[in-house]
């Protein structure tokens, strides 16, 4: 009997997973991994907080704990905890009860809570993306049943932001559209609209009626301050809009596989959040039905005590200096060798991620002749380069655009 | 809605109980939401919450189903609890996950349902990968075949089923049938009527089987009414899709949990199904479990675990990971295991312990009605066939707290408790 399968073709691979696979199975000596945003530290290893192994030593000695059920809505502590982290304990949203949170399986589980309720309860559309953008972002809001547009970002000539370009895509939108904005160190691009940039941002989705998602996968991983990093939220949040914010806690606590993320709903009244809440939970239910427990335990233990809070905010501050660092010694190294072109936006960009510049064919011969697994966007995590790989890497990005010159972009 | 538009705080608070702060901007300008209406509450979960509230000492919970103990708390396995300070001394690190979960707990959990032994597990055949818990786990299946089973996106269920069943694959896009399952006259098994439904379903169709210990009835097949069962179903081709949320804690014993279930394989279907470790492993809040598809060769394994991956990755990008290094350890290491089989055996016994007191307990109070269905089902619940103003009645008067349907489980019940349950149960009956 044929299979009722037989008919079904071999899914495209996924580019990421793609590139660790083969990472991983790359036996040359020098490889090196600049493909997956996960921190690594100057030894090329994941490196767990000692704040996250101390709580849990704790949780895994403590004979009173637990496995139940969370609430739909997930941990209560993580939930608020993770919402004033966001916004600060003084913001008025906050302050006035008007925002909730709803622990979700990491930022891509928050960004999935937001979607689905959108388009089912809101009915609304469209949603705006920015070019480039994570792409998860597009195939999230594609099956979750929205149309997705692109606006305008990233200038490659510049490696800025393109603003004119982006308020004018946002000034198309029709009615009922979402649109995506990441809070701080934009992925892929690393680059971020200034304050000023952001306040015309606001005017334009304020104009349009726009709904606003904030996407923040890396509060306190940029700068190494919390509150920076959190600037863009809080802006939105003083200015009265009404929005959703997509907490991921994968980079900033080192948790990546425990999935933890809070969708942070700010409302302009308590009731409308209570019912949104209610609406969410519903949607919850038949897609994972509540929340897992244990990094949301973590996180949430960590948030609510002054000591460990300190540590957890000094190892921020390790991890977001390092990766600074490697920016300042990639530009160094780049310049000291002459390598063509201008590199300053190695360092104007933040965050994981910068978008070098390079092209698919010379990202591509960066895979293939020296072992250096990157995006064929040109992406590279900072994460993945450390004091042993930093010549490395320069002389191989010297050796690809030096050789095709002819074809390079025009700022390289 | 139009009340939250029109008027004040102060008539709100008068509506609504509740105090909050308006921001100046509130009242003349609308919320974006002001047309979201407030979601009905979650019946089961809503049990508890009514539970919490009364004041009554002898109020009884047997909404929701967590096991307890005989103390009336949650149980914390020790073959849980050695995996996890294991973990610790590991050291283990957080990275992302594959999306489809790590091969020590895929493969371990396909193991557990389709046996050591299997010559599906032993050729690749099966297609794995982690889910969130059951609910996850089913719903990953129900888009699964919404996108990639083209024969039908109907899918029967048995009559009653688990509440969350219908939303999940409603909200996956396949439309639901029934066919007979519980026979109220009995609260058993109505073999004939599910035949003859199962007879009449339309080829090709998907049928959801409970591979043990049905929720909400308890009512299980025999296995001599399973292999009937598999004859029908092969007959009208149906694919059958099997919940294995209690594996171990239906009877206490693993194997024979999945007799259905293995013998349907071993009669040729290929399947999929969907596993839970949240009650065999007291595992609830860490999400565990395991969607797989049983294909017909490794080709078609890639094939289809390419696809789920895309699936995934759109949802949750990959799963939470602490719960299934807890199963992976507690299953691939045989001094963990088998603390672990002797926990699930554990908790098994306490339940059907609990349902011999109740039945002894409604005869001891004088009950004529015959409450052997009590001792007949089997697993976390029981049907025990009260309607719904006796329900409220139990509820009402003696505090104790069950679903409509007159389901309770059976967990809930203690050796403090029990007593107090069938003297309530018989006065609502009498």
């Amino acid at each position: 009997m044929a299979s009722v399968f037989s008919d079904i073709e071999m899914g495209p691979p996924i580019e990421v997973f793609k590139m660790v696979a083969e990472f991983n199975a790359d036996p040359h000596p020098e490889k090196v991994n600049l493909s997956v945003g996960a921190y690594r530290g100057n030894d090329g290893k994941p490196w767990v907080l000692p704040v996250v192994r101390t709580v849990e030593a704790q949780m895994a000695s403590d004979q009173t704990l637990n496995h139940e059920y969370l609430p739909v809505a997930g941990l209560p502590d993580f939930r608020t905890g993770a919402c004033k982290m966001i916004l600060g304990e003084e913001d008025p949203a906050i302050v006035q009860n008007r925002v909730a949170g709803v622990q979700a399986l990491g930022g891509t589980g928050a960004l999935k809570v937001a979607a689905d309720f959108l388009r089912q309860n809101m009915k609304y559309e469209y949603v705006y993306v920015s070019t480039p953008t994570w792409e998860n972002h597009k195939s999230l809001f594609t099956k979750a049943g929205f149309k997705v547009k692109e606006h305008r970002y990233w200038n490659a000539k510049t490696c800025s932001v393109d603003l004119e370009g982006m308020l004018e895509d946002l000034r198309t939108a029709p009615p009922k559209s979402v649109v995506i904005l990441h809070a701080v160190a934009h992925n892929p691009t690393g680059t971020d609209p200034t304050q000023e940039q952001w306040k015309q941002i606001a005017d334009v989705c304020e104009e349009k009626k726009l709904f606003v998602l904030m996407d923040c996968a890396y509060q306190g991983y940029t700068s190494g301050d919390l509150d920076k990093d959190a600037w863009s939220c809080r802006y939105f949040s003083q200015r009265g809009f009404e929005f959703f914010i997509a907490q991921s806690f994968s980079k900033n606590f080192g948790l990546y596989n425990e999935r933890v993320g809070n969708l942070c709903v700010v409302c302009k009244d308590s009731d409308s959040k209570s019912k949104v809440l209610s609406q969410m939970e519903l949607n919850v239910r038949v897609v994972w039905s509540n929340p897992s427990n244990h990094g949301a335990r973590i996180v949430a233990t960590v948030l609510n005590n002054p000591p460990l809070y300190a540590e957890w905010r000094e190892s921020i501050k390790t991890m977001a200096n390092r990766i600074l660092f490697m920016r300042e010694q990639l530009h160094q190294k780049l310049k000291a060798i002459g390598c063509p072109g201008n590199w300053d936006h190695i360092v104007q960009q933040q965050g994981m991620f910068s978008y070098t510049g390079l092209n698919e064919h010379q990202s591509e011969q960066m895979v293939k002749r020296f072992h250096i697994y990157m995006m064929k966007s040109g992406r590279i995590s900072m994460a993945g380069l450390n004091s042993q790989n930093l010549d490395y890497v320069a002389k191989a990005i010297n050796t690809v655009v030096t050789e095709s010159m002819g074809q390079a972009q025009s700022r390289i | 809605m139009s009340a939250v538009k029109n008027v004040g705080s102060r008539v709100l608070f008068a509506a609504t109980g509740r105090n909050y702060i308006l921001p100046a901007v509130y009242s003349r300008c609308s919320s974006v939401w002001a047309d979201v209406p407030l979601g009905p509450p979650d019946a089961i979960l809503g049990i508890t919450e009514a539970f919490k509230k009364d004041k009554n000492p002898k109020r009884i919970n047997l909404g929701v189903g967590a096991y307890r103990d005989d103390a009336g708390k949650p149980f914390i396995l020790e073959s849980v609890k050695k995996a996890e300070r294991q973990m610790i001394e590991e050291g283990l690190d957080h990275e992302y996950a594959p999306i489809s979960g790590f091969p020590a707990f895929t493969e371990a959990s396909a193991k557990l349902a389709l046996g050591d032994n299997s010559p599906a597990v032993a050729g690749g055949l099966n297609a794995t990968v982690q889910g969130i818990s059951g609910t996850g786990s089913l719903r990953i299946g129900g888009d699964f075949l919404k996108r990639f089973y083209t024969k039908s996106h109907e899918i029967y269920f048995p009559t009653p089923t688990w509440g969350n069943h219908t939303p999940i694959f409603k909200d996956a896009g396949l439309t639901i049938k029934p066919y007979r399952y519980y026979d109220p006259k009995t609260c058993g098994f109505d073999f004939n009527g599910a035949l003859e439904d199962i007879s009449k379903i339309p080829e090709g169709s998907i049928i959801l089987l409970h591979a043990c210990a049905h929720n909400p009835t308890g009512v299980d097949p025999q296995p001599e009414q399973w292999k009937e069962i598999s004859k029908v179903v092969k007959k009208r081709k149906l694919y059958p899709f099997f919940d294995v949320a209690y594996q171990g804690f239906g009877s206490g014993c693993i194997d024979k949990d999945a007799f259905g279930l293995r013998h349907f394989i071993a009669d040729g279907h290929t399947l999929c199904l969907a596993q839970s470790y949240a009650k065999n492993m007291g595992l609830y809040g860490e999400r565990v479990g395991a969607f797989t598809i049983v294909c017909s060769d490794k080709k078609e394994q890639e094939r289809v675990m390419s696809q789920l991956k895309i699936l995934i990755r759109p949802i949750y990008s990959n799963p939470p990971i602490h719960g299934a290094h807890i199963v992976a350890k507690v299953l691939n290491q045989p001094d963990l295991r088998s603390i672990w089989l002797k926990e699930v055996k554990q908790m098994a016994d306490r339940i059907i312990t609990m349902r011999t007191r109740l039945r002894d307990g409604l005869k001891k109070e004088g009950s004529s009605h015959n409450w052997q269905h009590i001792t007949d089902q089997i697993g976390m619940f029981c049907f025990t066939g009260l309607k719904p103003p006796q329900v409220e009645r139990l509820t009402n008067e003696f505090s104790v707290y069950l679903t409509k349907d007159g389901r309770i489980s059976v967990a809930g019940l203690s050796s403090n408790n029990v007593d107090y349950l069938a003297s309530a149960m018989h006065q609502v009956t009498k």
